[in-house]
């Protein structure tokens, strides 16, 4: 139940960036479009939000988010890293497993759960463990998790590739019974043994170890057999080459049922960054060659891919001010993924916004089950929109940001697009670009 | 010049200015005083992350003889032992007042983010790092190189390069800092390189490198070379499986004496064997080899001393042309 029945009227935006109309929102719902917005009755008091021009989304959905809490609090919290989401367009997180303790039971989801909750202002959904303490040799209690009043759905080890072939196996069946999907952290770890960067003729001249697209690719190519041999559904997360992309494009080609999703780093970053040796740069998988970001891009323009996960990992600065080596792997991201998707895809003409709707909010929550997000715009679904000032353009500066990571690699560059407005069921957490006041619940 | 970090992006003529100071500085180290008073009261900071004797002696000589005040800081025994990071380091060697830092790391790009932070405003010297580069140790061999190269064609070394020498690099190149510093320098200074190494230990991504590349020593050998360098294998890859065991290794890509013999054979008298230290005798070089005539080793450690002492002198002294007092 949401506490507010303050109406709000959203003059002149463009759903979708389709023609300008009027959306009005009250008691969560958006309960009136076009010319009837205006004569409703609830318009008679509702709060105008003019934007002329602004493009109207359907609120972000992200499948793939560290917030740190419980065990992390100096590099996130569940209250910044929810402040980020709110301040990029999102209106829901899934907050990955590989926390301390590790979310692999009722209790540790239930908590981060209850902690989005509290903050409100986003919903914040747990992300499952699949195996005990993220180890890969024992499944967590999936069932406790999804019965869960957190009621998870995606079970994932990011972090860690599920390696044991016949412990994803059984995951892989195991989560048909809650209507789960398993997210795979594709890395095969032998292969990946003290891996720095992407293995190739970059990291051949700055003599770090080389991270082969082979233990990615050979990952997926096994699990998406396995999912198609067991029948179940299977996400792969942050894909990062161009062999993945046509392994998942075979795959479901033969009507495997996979999902994958690719970051906005990958979208627009590449080796050649990783010369200045600036730890800001190492991230899991690596940044790959020009080549793998265009077949990433081409990829998720064809559908391939279905969607963006931000990733979004924040580290304490000390983590990174130290050489590469002994660098930990991880960029922020989540008040930066809707600028850099407009730049790599919409600018670049590849996509629409009804395409970047698609793979911010509607196949994002398709995938992790969040009925009550990723609809469409129209009366009498929930409140839940994102307007971008899509002409507008910023200057990346990290110590600006809401999230406690200063770990952009985006800093310093001119990004198109800036969030300006963000309904979270029906109520306005982020208004003119700025955090405005969160969405306040019953107490669980 | 404000670092020396690689070799890859030094240019020619900054590399030919090093070898012509440092074949100045040589001479100095032939007097009864071997020293210079060119850097006193500055202060060099050897500062060793990892263990290297070599490398560090080398480069205290190079100081001292510049009559700088030096100070060994070793990862050992100090605070780097008890978890400092490399930023607390250096802004500990800052506050000091260190001059020029001079650094050994085991992580490729340390020395890179020295130069590249404001934790210390002193020019930075790369004294191997990782399995990046190892600059010094390149100059040194091409210092070797071109006195060689002079005395084969009998001309003067001041002010040449290494056009048309043709250059051997033999060994665990994909673990070998030595090997890259020496590929970007003997390139810029126009000799021929030839990798030779078992597939397992040459990088991937190395295919596009401006080197031939060979898994066949003897064919290399016979195709005629000016110099073969010997890089050091550490017999511990085999448990990684790099090659089966090191008697194998030895037998395909160890300098042994029936490859000294072929040398001899094939009529290549000027042919040199250079090896950056400390060998494995019997391994990747046999000892007939190490102290043969052909051997430059020794060679190599002295011109190690003269070469560090000119590039000090060029990040220190401001003076770009030709040290005073000489």
């Amino acid at each position: 139940m949401s506490t507010t029945n303050t109406a709000y009227l959203i003059r002149g935006a463009k759903p979708l960036g389709t023609e300008a109309t009027d959306l009005l929102i009250n008691d969560g719902l958006i309960v009136a479009t076009g010319a009837e917005a205006a004569t409703h009755p609830a318009a008679a008091g509702a709060t105008v939000i003019e934007a002329a021009g602004q493009i109207a989304l359907p609120g972000m959905v992200d499948l793939h988010t560290h917030l740190r809490e419980p065990g992390r609090e100096d590099a996130e919290t569940v209250e910044t890293g929810t402040r980020a989401a709110a301040l990029g367009g999102f209106t829901s997180v899934h907050a990955m497993a590989n926390s301390n303790p590790v979310a692999d039971t009722a209790g540790v989801v239930e908590q981060v759960w209850s902690l989005g909750r509290r903050s409100g202002w986003v919903d914040v959904r747990p992300v499952g463990a699949v195996t005990v303490g993220l180890a890969g040799t024992q499944l967590s209690e999936i069932g406790a998790m999804a019965d869960s009043r957190a009621a998870v759905r995606v079970f994932s080890d990011d972090g860690i590739c599920v390696f044991d072939p016949l412990i994803m196996r059984r995951a892989l069946e195991y989560v048909k019974a809650f209507d789960g999907v398993v997210a795979q952290h594709a890395q095969e770890p032998r292969l990946t043994e003290g891996a720095q960067m992407n293995e190739g003729e970059v990291s051949a001249v700055l003599g770090l170890a080389g991270w082969p697209a082979v233990a990615e690719e050979s990952i997926i190519a096994r699990d998406v057999l396995l999912a198609e041999h067991v029948g179940s559904r299977l996400h792969i997360c942050h894909v990062s080459t161009a062999g993945s992309v046509e392994i998942i494009r075979w795959a479901k080609s033969r009507g495997v049922n996979v999902t994958a999703e690719v970051t906005p780093h990958h979208l627009l970053l590449t080796d050649e960054m990783v010369k200045s040796y600036d730890p800001v740069f190492k991230v899991n998988p690596p940044l790959r060659r020009e080549a793998d970001v265009m077949a990433l891009r081409a990829g998720l323009a064809d559908g391939t891919i279905d969607i963006i996960g931000t990733d979004h990992a924040p580290h304490p600065s000390e983590a990174k001010e130290c050489e590469w080596a002994a660098a930990a792997m991880g960029m922020t991201g989540l008040e930066t993924a809707l600028s850099v998707v407009q730049h790599t895809m919409i600018d670049t003409g590849m996509f629409s916004w009804a395409d970047f709707a698609r793979v911010t909010s509607t196949a994002p929550a398709a995938i992790g089950r969040v009925t009550d997000q990723g609809r469409a715009l129209e009366a009498g679904e929930p409140a839940n929109i994102t307007l971008v000032d899509a002409d507008a353009r910023w200057i990346v500066d990290p110590a600006a940001m809401a999230t406690k990571g200063r770990n952009s690699p985006f800093k310093g560059l001119e990004l198109p697009g800036k969030v300006t407005t963000v309904f979270f069921h029906g109520h306005p957490t982020v208004l003119d670009g700025a955090l405005a006041t969160p969405r306040i619940v019953g107490a669980e | 010049m404000k670092h020396l970090l690689s070799t890859l992006d030094l240019s020619r003529a900054d590399a030919i200015r090093i070898l012509d100071i440092a074949e100045e500085m040589a001479a100095v180290g032939t007097r009864e005083v071997k020293k210079l008073p060119a850097l006193r009261g500055r202060t060099v900071v050897n500062l060793f992350f990892e263990d290297s004797t070599r490398t560090r002696i080398s480069f205290e000589a190079a100081a001292k003889r510049l009559s700088a005040d030096v100070i060994n800081f070793s990862a050992k025994g100090s605070s780097v032992s008890k978890g400092e990071s490399l930023k607390d380091t250096a802004q500990t060697l800052q506050a000091i007042g260190a001059d020029a830092v001079v650094i050994r790391h085991g992580a490729s790009g340390a020395p890179a983010r020295l130069a590249a932070t404001d934790w210390i405003d002193a020019p930075v010297v790369n004294a191997g790092d990782g399995t990046h580069e190892h600059p010094t140790q390149a100059l040194l061999d091409a210092f070797t190189l071109r006195n060689h190269w002079a005395r084969v064609n009998g001309t003067s070394t001041l002010g040449t390069d290494l056009a048309g020498m043709k250059v051997a690099i033999v060994g665990d190149i994909l673990h070998s800092r030595v090997a890259r510093s020496n590929l970007w320098l003997l390139r810029t200074l126009g000799a021929e390189v030839t990798m030779v190494a078992p597939p397992t230990l040459l990088p991937h991504g190395s295919n596009v490198w401006p080197c031939t590349i060979s898994y066949d020593l003897d064919a290399t050998l016979a195709g005629g070379i000016d110099a073969v360098m010997m890089l050091r294998v550490q017999g511990e890859r085999m448990h990684a499986s790099f090659f089966p065991n090191t008697r194998e290794y030895s037998r395909l890509w160890g300098f042994d004496d029936a490859r000294l013999a072929a040398l001899d054979a094939q009529g290549q008298s000027e042919t040199i064997i250079m090896h950056p230290g400390p060998m494995n005798r019997g391994l990747e070089i046999s000892s007939a080899a190490a102290d043969s005539p052909r051997s430059t080793v020794l060679e190599q450690v002295s011109n190690g001393v003269a070469v560090r002492m000119a590039v000090l002198y060029l990040l220190l002294s401001g003076d770009q042309q030709r040290p005073s007092g000489l």
